[in-house]
């Protein structure tokens, strides 16, 4: 498995510490741009191809310091996940993680049963829930004004995060901190990890450009981070649909029940 | 029940009878569903039907996520995104349940102000009040305590910051403190007892909520005009009121569906807006979040707790005359369980024979900027202390008091009521004739 990983991220990612200290004193100024995604809105999905192209990201490029340690590796099958059927899963699974099996007393090949490792060695924080986590940029204190505004949340900013390296670099506290313009106080340990044409994707796919590799691996994130939802949108516009139809009847039922009370007199 | 005259249950067949003899319950339910109500209850009367709702809504489906939770800070947080992840539709019931606490909060304000507008909590409701504002606050300590639950960030720190407000209280607090938490910081100890008191708070709310329903239900309830139902014959009592069932129940039923088709729509499609993006942060005692902001519901008193430093020179002087033990830290815990209590002695600051809000020309305006005041505070409360806000949630927070404390006593003074119809029936008619030449058709029944 490749690992494109920047020696100084790792060293780096020791001190994740120094972002805190950098987010907290400094002017929270971050640009954020409104990337579109297959997801926004009350009836988008996420596009199968572009989950798989973000996992391809992740598993290359992401997972050497970042754990997902809340996914389940058989949710890569999920219909409306990235929709890989059991027999790529399975392979997937064992070709790339090794898991540590209490009863074997020893590690083993990933099975789909398993979640996606923990990667903790470096202090990189899991990647889990990322993208709910930051979905919290917009508007003073995570009013989320944005969000539901513009439709704005974590996948834009961790596309944004991806893009925003300005190439600048400077040392505090003997960490390199480098230059961001998404994250808060500019200023972010995590070293450049995508630069462009990190990865090759499959025939037929869009160029690996560092714009569209940010974006794939966001719109991952968001499905790591939200797998369920499909299921949950399906689920309210059914319900809103029912309850407008009940409200109907209801209405019309209040209207008739009331109107002799108030012929009378 | 007592209180308005009308027809209670006779049980007619041989089984009926045989049961009411030895447990009257039939009788009770049919008393409690067809209590006579003013027929004049306008929309803010439904609030209650929601409250019951979501009340019930909360113990369903937090029964169902404990089926799957695990108070233990190891694992609380994996156990939440095994809930997400692996619990079939288990991500429906955290969503709900989590925005089904705002759904409660939002409710409640309105149902709140509803009273304060038109003087339900007046003699002889002060019971139903009282029993009203006691439902408030277990509602804030089951809100806060399940906000804990999950073990994110927010939860940890939010447990932190409010639990140390009782280590404000002079001589006993630190103490007061340690018992909350179990120990000497937020920790698993900390967990399981808000565990345990969130899955107990809200049987005591039921509890409270069958005493409030019995309680108005003895008063009869309050209406738009604050005239009384006339009680003098059951036939005057009838031309005042229609029986609940089913001019109320469909009326509020309607109100339900159209309020928990907004409610899906948000679970559906924005479940997280009004929740912290922290939260999904894994609770960690060695970061301290840039922001700890409470949930929204919590805004107004929070701003109320901030608004008093040690510059205002009322809480100089304060600390000055009791030798420094009232403090500011102290001073501002006071204030905000001051906001809650003065709420609570409403049936008693307000002088005014006058019930209702209708028939109070100048009562009217201080409360439309109550009702702004309690806005501000809930936007002030998630900004930062800075100028100018702290002049803002100092202002905010005074008008707050003033309203109860000086406004509700003098107005009564000097105030000169409007006349007020004589009857329900005779406000209902009037109503019901000008609606009539303007046709209103969505505000047809009771308005």
């Amino acid at each position: 498995m490749l690992r494109q990983l920047a020696a100084p991220a790792l060293i780096a990612g020791l001190a994740l510490a120094g972002s805190g200290v950098a987010a907290a004193t400094g002017e929270v100024h971050q640009e954020i741009h409104d990337y579109q995604f297959s997801f926004e809105g009350p009836f988008g999905s996420y596009d199968q191809a572009q989950l798989q192209r973000g996992l391809q990201i992740y598993t290359q490029v992401c997972s050497g310091c970042h754990g997902l340690k809340f996914v389940p590796l058989r949710s890569l099958g999920d219909e409306s996940g990235p929709g890989y059927s059991d027999a790529e899963v399975r392979a997937y699974a064992e070709q790339n993680f090794e898991v540590f099996d209490p009863e074997l007393d020893d590690y083993r090949p990933a099975r789909p049963t398993d979640n996606f490792p923990e990667v903790d060695a470096v202090g990189a924080p899991d990647l889990s829930l990322m993208a709910k986590a930051r979905a919290g940029f917009h508007g003073p204190y995570g009013t989320g004004i944005n969000q539901l505004v513009k439709g704005m949340g974590g996948a834009e900013y961790i596309a944004s995060l991806l893009n925003g390296y300005t190439g600048e670099q400077m040392e505090q506290a003997g960490t390199i901190l480098y230059e961001n313009t998404a994250f808060p106080g500019g200023w972010i340990s995590m070293a450049p990890p995508l630069y462009g044409e990190d990865v090759s994707y499959a025939e037929g796919q869009p160029e690996p450009t560092l714009e569209q590799e940010a974006q794939d691996v966001a719109a991952f994130l968001m499905w790591t981070a939200e797998p369920k939802m499909m299921a949950r949108k399906q689920a309210g516009f059914a319900g809103v649909l029912f309850l407008t139809v009940l409200s109907v009847l209801l209405y019309l039922t209040n209207k008739r029940i009331w109107a002799p009370i108030k012929k009378k007199g | 029940m007592a209180g308005i005259p009308h027809d209670h249950y006779e049980p007619k067949t041989g089984g009926e009878k045989w049961l009411h003899s030895r447990l009257p319950i039939v009788g009770l339910l049919y008393d409690t569903i067809m209590i006579p109500t003013p027929k004049n209850l306008n929309w803010m009367w439904i609030w209650g039907i929601v409250l019951t709702f979501t009340l019930v809504l909360q113990i369903v489906t937090g029964i169902t996520l404990v089926m799957h939770y695990a108070p233990d800070t190891d694992i609380a947080f994996a156990s939440v995104e095994h809930i997400m992840r692996d619990v079939n539709g288990g991500w429906a019931l955290r969503y709900l349940h989590a925005n089904g606490a705002s759904l409660f909060f939002v409710a409640v304000y309105f149902h709140i102000f509803r009273g304060l507008y038109y003087g339900s909590y007046k003699t002889p409701r002060e019971v139903t009040w009282i029993i009203g504002i006691l439902i408030y606050l277990l509602m804030m300590g089951t809100a806060f305590m399940g906000y804990v639950l999950p073990w994110g960030q927010m939860s940890f720190w939010g447990a932190t910051v409010i639990t140390g407000l009782f280590g404000a209280i002079p001589f006993v607090g630190e103490t007061i403190q340690t018992w909350l938490l179990g120990g000497p910081a937020v920790g698993n100890y900390t967990l399981t007892r808000f565990f345990s008191l969130h899955y107990l708070f809200p049987f005591v709310i039921a509890g409270l909520v069958i005493v409030h329903i019995w309680a108005f239900h003895t008063t009869g309830n309050n209406n738009p005009t604050g005239v009384e139902v006339r009680r003098g014959s059951k036939a005057d009592a009838a031309k005042d009121t229609v029986p609940f069932w089913p001019y109320y129940v469909i009326k509020d039923l309607f109100a339900l569906a159209i309020i928990m088709a907004v409610f899906f729509a948000v679970v559906g499609f924005m479940p997280n807006y009004l929740g912290h993006p922290d939260n999904y942060i894994e609770a960690n005692p060695l970061a301290t979040p840039a922001h700890i902001v409470p949930e929204w519901y919590f805004l107004p008193f929070y701003a109320i707790l901030r608004a008093f430093t040690s510059e205002v020179w009322a809480v100089q002087f304060v600390s000055f005359i009791t030798g420094g033990i009232i403090d500011a830290k102290f001073f501002g815990v006071l204030a905000m369980f001051g906001a809650i209590a003065v709420m609570a002695l409403a049936p008693w600051l307000d002088t005014s024979t006058v019930r209702s809000g209708r028939y109070r020309p100048m009562f009217k305006w201080w409360f439309a900027l109550l009702v702004v005041d309690f806005i501000v505070l809930m936007w002030v409360g998630a900004q930062s202390t800075e100028f100018p806000y702290d002049w803002i949630s100092l202002i905010a927070s005074t008008y707050w008091f003033a309203y109860f404390l000086v406004i509700l006593p003098l107005l009564g003074v000097i105030e000169k009521p409007l006349a007020r119809p004589d009857t329900i029936e005779a406000d209902f008619d009037a109503r019901k004739a000008a609606s009539g030449s303007g046709k209103a058709p969505g505000m047809a029944p009771a308005e």
